[in-house]
């Protein structure tokens, strides 16, 4: 018979068990690997002081500013441009494919399969495939990460017309609106902040994910480094990552900031 | 006049949510509609205005059958109906004004609707009618800032403005403290009278039901089981539409 106490005692018991396994899971998998986890925690410190001492820019890596900057602002414009045609995207498709202001359960299917394909690909993947037919091109990094955002912002802005649209459509519905003036006078406005608030977010997301697609594409900011580094001017690399840092900080405390205006 | 003839439901087969229900009410009536939860309250109200689809029998306003009305028939009919929701159901980043006249997008082209361009005797009238609800300082307010009791007046002006032969009301207190209860129930008795409108709410409030309503109409389990004037709705009654003794919340 479950008892209240029997049931916390399993409870217990089953928490011990949970830990207990997760424990001999790591350590399998290090044996397996010949992994020594400790031997890496201890080369941590030095690895950063190496860091630290070789990537330093000096006032020598002041000269290299202009280009860095040049190409870091070309590629947060990259993120930009790709993230804002993706949500457009993406509110379209979510209208469709949304159970509240959608079509049938097929659709939503079908919706959810597409956004969660584009999603599940890998960023990089997705620029080494476009690579063959675009080249080594600024959009061919812009088409990657159009393809990832849009499948996130398809999944995210589906729950939040679920969640946050749902009740206020169906009193719009009754007063005898169509289905645009529903959408346009109760789904978009309700879920306005929350959709800001995602493609925020996602701004963020591609400015970082952009630097990592230009190595590949040959463009941008990540392109700089890649050159820098190759070339073993580390203190240049050393300055184009501290570049990176400042914008991607910034751009966070902004967009926190037009998030609590909106909100 | 509203009438409601043999009106059958069921989500799942063999398993009626409502059987055989009827009634018919005049304009100038509030009715309550009690019952314990799960009773069949909510179907029987959205039905009304077919945000749920039934499964048999009629539903005639002035006469004319919602159930078998097409798309453009059933926005006109829905039109002449107003609904207000015990989670109020507002655009909440939107003005008070604009709610109240998303009243009127049933009576609009889609366009203009779409874009919200009102002409200006619709922009007065809900002016007018925030006033009659005790809202005219408000106007320009998001509705997000207001408390519920407001909230639920802006619904009930959203509701007025679409000029209704029926308010249907589910559950419009459920979430007000009882100054606000008592508030928007004296509202609602008076709005009925003043435009000679059916209202008909849902309660689990049986006192503000019998003090307020015309009308009782009493379900359980999807069954009509009273339909009468407040006033015979008696003690014995109430324990055989709850089963247990309910009578402590007449008090
Ligand atoms: N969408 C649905 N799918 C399946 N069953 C449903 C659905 N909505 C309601 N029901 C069932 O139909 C019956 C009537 O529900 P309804 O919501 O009309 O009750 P109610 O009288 O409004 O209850 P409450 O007082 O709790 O609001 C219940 O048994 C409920 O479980
Ligand atoms: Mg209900």
């Amino acid at each position: 018979m479950q008892t209240p106490v029997n049931y916390l005692a399993r409870k217990h018991w089953k928490q011990t068990g949970t830990i207990a396994l997760i424990g001999s899971i790591y350590l399998l998998s290090s044996w397996i690997l010949k992994f020594d986890g400790l031997t890496g925690i201890v080369a941590i410190p030095k690895a950063f002081s190496w860091l630290g001492i070789n990537f330093k820019p000096t006032a020598n890596s002041i000269h290299f500013l202009p280009t860095i900057w040049q190409k870091l602002i070309g590629t947060v414009l990259l993120a930009i441009a790709s993230t804002v045609v993706a949500s457009f995207i993406a509110i379209f498709v979510a209208l469709i494919g949304a159970k509240a202001t959608g079509g049938n359960a097929l659709v939503q299917t079908v919706v959810r399969g597409i956004a969660s394909f584009f999603r599940n690909i890998p960023l990089v993947a997705w620029a080494m495939i476009l690579l063959f037919s675009f080249k080594q091109s600024d959009f061919t990094g812009f088409l990657a990460l159009l393809l990832m955002s849009v499948g996130y912002l398809i999944r995210a802005f589906m729950e939040i017309i679920e969640d946050e649209a749902s009740e206020t459509m169906l009193a719009l519905k009754a007063t005898g609106a169509s289905y645009f003036q529903v959408i346009f006078q109760a789904v978009l406005p309700q879920i306005m902040p929350s959709l800001i608030s995602w493609i925020l977010y996602m701004i963020e997301n591609n400015v970082r994910d952009a630097t990592l697609v230009g190595i590949l594409t040959g463009t941008g900011i990540g392109f700089v480094f890649d050159i820098y580094y190759k070339s073993f001017r580390f203190d240049a690399a050393g300055m184009t990552v501290l570049s990176i840092i400042v914008v991607v900080i910034v751009l966070e405390v902004l967009s926190n900031q037009i998030r609590k205006v909106i909100l | 006049m509203l009438e409601v003839k043999h009106l059958e439901k069921s989500y799942q087969k063999d398993k009626p949510a409502l059987t055989d229900i009827s009634f018919s009410v005049e304009p100038g009536t509030f009715v309550a509609i009690i019952g314990p939860s799960g009773a069949g309250k909510t179907t029987i109200l959205r039905s009304l205005n077919q945000l749920i689809k039934d499964d048999g029998g009629q539903i005639l306003l002035d006469g004319g059958d919602l159930r078998t009305a097409n798309k453009t028939q059933l926005r006109n009919y829905r039109r002449q109906i107003g609904m207000v929701f015990q989670n109020y159901n507002l655009v909440e980043r939107l003005t008070v004004i604009e709610n109240v006249l998303h009243g009127r997008l049933g009576y609009k082209s889609t366009l203009a609707g779409m874009f919200g361009r009102y002409t200006n005797e619709e922009k007065q009238e809900a002016m007018t009618l925030l006033q009659k609800v005790g809202l005219e300082d408000f106007a320009l307010q998001r509705c997000s800032e207001l408390s519920g009791g407001q909230k639920q007046r802006v619904g009930i002006a959203r509701s007025l403005i679409q000029h209704p032969k029926v308010i249907l009301c589910d559950e419009p207190i459920a979430s007000l403290d009882p100054a606000s209860s008592q508030t928007v129930m004296q509202l609602l008795k008076d709005l009925t009278t003043e435009f000679n409108i059916i209202c008909i709410a849902n309660l689990h409030q049986i006192g503000l039901a019998k003090d307020y309503a015309d009308r009782i109409i009493g379900i359980r389990q999807g069954k009509m089981v009273f339909n009468e004037e407040s006033d015979a709705l008696s003690e014995k009654i109430l324990e055989t539409l709850y089963d247990q003794n309910v009578t402590e919340e007449l008090n």
